[in-house]
């Protein structure tokens, strides 16, 4: 990590890291590395069959999934599991997943980046430095724990089975990786710029949002993604914060689904495979950005 | 808040920094609000009584004897600290070769980086959700294909529910390690390769003399956020064993929630969760002064 975070040249950080950046480190000879090469094509057996499992036997029948080799596609594959789940009200589901995620990154990621942005520029300050210092703690403590807490404030606040309940905790568990991702770019953008921004009489609100916010645009995205994911995925608040079936996001709504169906096995993973299409996409899409939004800082 | 007012007032006198204190009032105020609040509130909870929906009442020490003279404290615990010690043995020498294997130029291996990084992006709870379907011993995997030995009470048996547990978490989180351990391995300077193999070392000794050191630090984060995060696999262990059979998976995280939203016993429940943070907080400590940082501070450091 030292290495990795010390040697780090200013302003090139904030791109992603480049394959080509790489070509000249790493041990990699030229010469064919046979056993290498066969565990790494093991350990994608390991992981690509429990998947191909999955996505074929969403397409069976329930009577041809007991009936068939379970790793051999149907002969006749069938969208009947696909119609069971969209009409046990998914789509609510993915909707509230999509309501909690995008009302809670974009809050987390603008007030964090005021917040870097503050303690970059003013972190000789002893009330920022605090500030940066209790954020620090944050990153230490497993906030689940604080669950308990976390729900009687939700009750007292009259929020108890909202999506807002989900929104405001996720906001807060979220700013402290975002607050020290972020500082750690916005620390790269050159001092020169930030002060003849100052000299053009620019304020430094003016100057946050026309000139650091685009210039580490990158880390912005990989961080919204890092906490995208993570909303996304999370299971906890919703397990407490919510209770009627109208305000499950998508992994409460699985297990439930698969409490309901545990015998349908076809059904259940044609919901696995229904809930995981979005993010699927999105790494078809945009998977660089994903990938460094998966390890933040920690593999730069 | 009436100390962040004063020393708001405090910082803004001492000049440049007060035009931009305001700017983290808002992070501040949400994570005091949902975080620190919660996190003093735990302690504060853990002295009280409370069912979930009526009247709190403080009890002092109650809840705190009632948990210290459980034997399912020392058992959570345990079973916490096999989950982190084997999920950690099983993926720290796994995603170091994997890693190290991945931070290779060739094509085969960025295409199979691709595919390996899947498991990152499902949710714990559809990954449970999968695993618990396949290994169903009336419906799963082994019964379809009728081979015996597949044919295993997989998540009834406490042994092998348990391997089952280390089992799906390697398989979830090895990926996610394996990037940070390929970054570390590319970030070698490949003349210290070069001036091994002038010596004549081997692609064995390589790994053990130049790769393994190098990655110091680099092991030290990884197993950071492994052994941290290991106390917060809660969804994935509820979902796939709810803590069985009987208490074999029972962890900490665990414990805390059936305690305090099955039982309705809050007032354990948040002395449980108070161990948890201490626990967390020790590691962490512990980690740090083993390898003289942490993953927060040699991110500071490199800013």
């Amino acid at each position: 990590m030292q290495t990795t975070l010390t040697t780090r040249p200013k302003g090139a950080a904030a791109r992603p890291p480049r394959h080509a950046r790489h070509a000249r480190r790493g041990p990699a000879t030229g010469r064919r590395n046979w056993p290498a090469g066969l565990a790494g094509w093991l350990w994608l057996a390991v992981v690509i069959v429990p998947i191909y499992w999955i996505v074929i036997t969403s397409f069976k029948s329930q009577s041809t999934y007991y009936a068939t080799n379970p790793l051999v596609p149907s002969g006749e594959p069938t969208l009947r599991n696909y119609q069971l789940v969209i009409e046990s009200d998914f789509p609510l589901y993915f909707l509230n997943s999509l309501i909690t995620t995008v009302g809670a990154v974009v809050p987390a990621v603008v007030i964090s980046f005021m917040a870097a942005f503050a303690i970059v520029r003013g972190g000789s300050g002893r009330f920022l430095r605090s500030v940066n210092g209790l954020f620090l703690m944050g990153l230490a403590i497993p906030l689940q724990a604080t669950i308990i807490p976390v729900y009687l404030i939700i009750i007292r606040l009259q929020l108890y089975d909202s999506l807002l309940a989900l929104i405001l905790p996720s906001i807060a568990f979220a700013i402290p990786l975002s607050v020290l991702v972020l500082s750690n770019f916005i620390r790269d953008v050159p001092r020169e710029l930030f002060e003849s921004m100052r000299m053009d009489g620019a304020t430094e609100w003016m100057t946050l949002w026309r000139l650091a916010f685009p210039l580490t645009r990158p880390a912005v995205v990989t961080v919204s993604i890092y906490n995208a994911l993570t909303i996304w995925n999370g299971f906890l608040l919703p397990l407490i914060l919510t209770q009627s079936p109208d305000k499950r996001t998508l992994p409460l709504a699985l297990w439930t689904f698969q409490g309901q169906y545990s015998v349908n096995v076809p059904a259940v993973l044609a919901s696995v495979v229904l809930t995981t299409m979005p993010i699927l996409l999105l790494y078809v899409v945009g998977r660089r950005q994903l990938v460094s939004g998966l390890t933040v800082g920690f593999s730069k | 808040m009436s100390t962040v007012a004063t020393s708001a007032t405090a910082a803004s006198r001492a000049g440049r920094s007060g035009s931009l204190a305001w700017l983290a009032v808002p992070a501040l105020v949400i994570f005091t609000g949902f975080g620190l609040i919660p996190l003093a509130g735990v302690l504060v909870l853990s002295f009280t009584s409370w069912d979930g929906l009526g009247d709190i009442g403080f009890t002092g020490l109650d809840s705190w004897r009632a948990v210290l003279a459980d034997p399912q404290l020392p058992h959570a615990l345990w079973v916490t600290f096999l989950v982190m010690a084997a999920s950690w043995a099983v993926q720290t020498p796994a995603s170091i070769l994997l890693g190290t294997f991945l931070a290779g130029d060739q094509r085969y291996r960025a295409f199979l980086s691709v595919l390996y990084f899947i498991p990152l992006l499902l949710s714990s709870a559809a990954i449970a959700i999968t695993y618990k379907a396949l290994l169903d011993p009336n419906f799963g995997l082994g019964a379809g294909l009728g081979i015996p030995l597949l044919v295993q009470d997989w998540l009834g048996e406490p042994v092998l529910a348990f391997s089952v547990v280390i089992f799906v978490v390697s398989w979830q989180f090895i990926p996610f390690h394996a990037l940070i351990y390929q970054g570390g391995v590319r970030q070698i300077p490949r003349s210290m390769y070069e001036a091994a193999e002038l010596d004549g070392a081997g692609r064995v000794r390589k790994f053990f003399s130049i790769t393994l050191p190098q990655l110091k630090y680099t092991i030290i984060t990884s197993s950071t956020l492994m052994v941290v995060g290991s106390l917060t696999f809660f969804d994935l262990i509820f979902v796939l064993t709810a803590g069985g059979p009987g208490d074999t998976t029972r962890v900490l995280a665990l414990d805390m929630y059936k305690r305090g939203f099955q039982a309705n016993l809050m007032g354990p429940a948040s002395a449980i969760a108070v161990i948890l943070v201490l626990v967390g907080l020790v590691l962490a400590l512990l980690l740090r002064r083993l390898g003289g940082r942490d993953a927060a501070h040699s991110q500071l450091e490199g800013a």
